[in-house]
């Protein structure tokens, strides 16, 4: 099956069309065409053109395609988002399904031993996870890279490892990694292979929004479910 | 014959995820999921707030219109989407979906301006826009007095509020007075049993000195002050505040300076026709005071019904429509959303 894979969690805005055969426990991937710009505040100029691109590239159309997968972060919001709100919307407007994938296990997916998987979370935070021969152990985390807690890792890596090394207390790999779009792909392959029912993709935010309530901000009354 | 070009619209520049579709003239769905009650204790939109609720809402809320309107998305002619102005983060998600959309369907996408969308908004309930007109655009983010020439590409910006929009003070003025979040249909409800001579507060930008740079500007801060001081003295002395009286006297003065300057505008422009749009566009004293004196100035007024001043994806899709029949071309894939979208970019066509 042909998979329009897309993730924009980190500063990378990326597309890739993957080929995929069964079966699911030891599945075959192919990447025919792939599109990735590192440009933080470009996700919504550039997705769509790259999307087309790799269609054009793969010497496909849309109708070729028989399902999304989409990195759900977690990732800088904005643009994280774009890249859901993109996956999402052309399944729905291809008919195909959607699945969700973290997206650092784009990363960390693809490490061997035990393996500190960090995104850049701004605000001088990163994303991280933690994992043994490639699989993640735990939920993702944000925090500061100074304050990590001890992790038993032998290395780091991703864009906030790399942006962050002096400050981690583990040893950073130098070049920025990002999410890995087959590596996705191979992740979500049992729900592509086995036709799994389509996915509300909700990111991982890890965060609040920052607001505070309003000083004898009152709110409205109440209304009935069905909505005004 | 040609038949009437079927377009759906997508707007999230604020805090409605809304998605309309028309045929010509003709309103088929307009569904709006609103995050505005997560606002509320926050007194104000909070952006990430809204653009979390965009990314929720929206296959939903397209999906709705569909249904609603009996189509597929293969049925279209068009898809629009408001590119700006608005909250970055919010634009993003209806550009990013409208994108989507539209390379998945192949149907032609069009970013449009929020602003013209709010005029064009009106061709679904009182039909096609004489042109040239002038369209007073009040809500909680902007006050612009503009001059449509032709709605599908020449649309000109004659004045605008320097400071606070009319439908910021009338959150902040609510909140002084303890009325709920948004605050405009409290406010006016509340001055319906008020006085409106009870005090004068200030007009803003009114004084003969302002003629010359703000002839057709507006400024709200300053009557918010004046309230609050107002208030405050009131208070000070021991005194009830009589919340239906305050309401009424400063809903008077927002929609006296905003009828004066727009009727002004019209006469000096030689224009015939006024529209209102947006949220504040609802309010009854607006009406009815644009109404009185309009006809007292021999113009014609038009508006929506409220609910179509207010944002929603059905007054995209009317502007969309209406450029589908014009025969402009559609943007260009690669165009970004643009939250200081300038007033006079109606479209952002090929040439972007
Ligand atoms: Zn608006």
């Amino acid at each position: 099956m042909r998979v329009l894979a897309l993730d924009t969690s980190t500063s990378a805005v990326q597309a890739a069309l993957v080929d995929l055969d069964g079966p699911a426990f030891e599945p075959e991937l192919f990447l025919t065409a792939f599109r990735r710009e590192v440009d933080g505040r470009g996700h919504v100029e550039k997705l769509g053109p790259f999307i087309e691109a790799c269609l054009a590239d793969a010497g496909r159309t849309v109708k070729d395609v028989d399902a999304v997968v989409a990195g759900v972060g977690p990732g800088p919001f904005t643009g994280l988002r774009v890249g859901m709100v993109t996956a999402a919307a052309f399944a729905d407007g291809a008919g195909i399904p959607v699945y969700g994938v973290c997206s650092l296990d784009g990363i960390g997916g693809n490490t061997r031993g035990r393996a500190l998987a960090a995104t850049d979370a701004r605000r001088k935070e990163i994303y991280w996870a933690v994992y043994e021969d490639g699989v993640r152990e735990g939920e993702p985390q944000v925090g500061k890279p100074a304050d990590l807690p001890e992790t038993r890792a032998d290395y780091a890596v991703g864009e906030g490892a790399a942006k962050y090394a002096a400050e981690l207390p583990v040893p950073a790999e130098a070049g920025a990694v990002y999410p890995d779009l087959v590596k996705l792909v191979e992740l979500a392959a049992p729900r592509l292979l086995s036709g799994a029912p389509s996915e509300q993709l909700t990111p991982l935010y890890l965060r609040r929004p920052d607001a505070q309530p309003a000083k004898g901000a009152v709110a409205p009354p109440a209304r009935p479910a069905s909505g005004a | 014959m040609k038949t009437e070009p079927v377009v759906m619209g997508i707007e999230t520049s604020c805090d409605e995820t809304g998605v309309g579709i028309v045929r010509g003239h003709e309103l088929l769905a307009d569904a709006v999921a609103s995050s505005v009650d997560e606002h509320a204790r926050f007194g104000g939109v909070v952006p990430e707030v809204a653009s979390r609720a965009h990314l929720e809402a929206m296959v939903p809320t397209v999906q709705r219109a569909l249904d609603d309107a009996g189509l597929a998305l293969g049925d279209l002619d068009g898809i629009a989407v408001t590119a700006g102005p608005g909250l970055a983060g919010a634009l993003m998600v209806g550009v990013g979906a409208a994108k989507a959309y539209s390379i998945a369907t192949g149907v032609p996408l069009y970013g449009v301006n929020h602003l013209s969308a709010h005029i064009a908004v009106d061709t679904l309930e009182n039909g096609p826009i004489p042109e040239p007109a002038i369209g007073l655009l009040v809500s909680g983010g902007h006050s612009t007095i503009m001059m449509v020439e032709d709605l599908a590409g020449k649309v000109t910006q004659l004045g605008a509020s320097i400071d606070d929009a009319a439908g910021e003070a009338f959150d902040k003025v609510a909140r002084l007075l303890g009325l709920p979040f948004p605050g405009g249909p409290y406010i006016d409800r509340a001055a319906k049993d008020g006085d409106r001579a009870f005090v004068e507060f200030p007009r803003g930008l009114s004084a003969p000195k302002d003629q010359e740079r703000h002839r057709y500007d507006f400024s709200f801060s300053g009557l918010k002050t004046a309230v609050a001081r107002w208030i405050e003295a009131r208070r000070a002395d021991g005194e009830d505040v009589p919340v239906n009286d305050v309401a009424a006297a400063f809903q008077e003065a927002v929609c006296d300076v905003l009828t004066r300057k727009a009727i002004l505008a019209a006469k000096e422009h030689g224009v015939e026709t006024i529209l209102l749009g947006g949220g504040v566009a609802a309010n009854s004293r607006l009406r009815g005071l644009a109404a009185e004196r309009a006809e007292a100035a021999g113009l014609t007024l038009r508006y929506p019904r409220p609910k179509l001043c207010t944002d929603n994806g059905a007054m995209v899709a009317a502007l969309g429509s209406h450029l589908v029949a014009a025969g402009v071309a559609p943007s260009r894939i690669d165009f970004p959303a643009n939250s200081s979208m300038d007033v006079e970019v109606v479209s952002l066509a090929n040439t972007l």
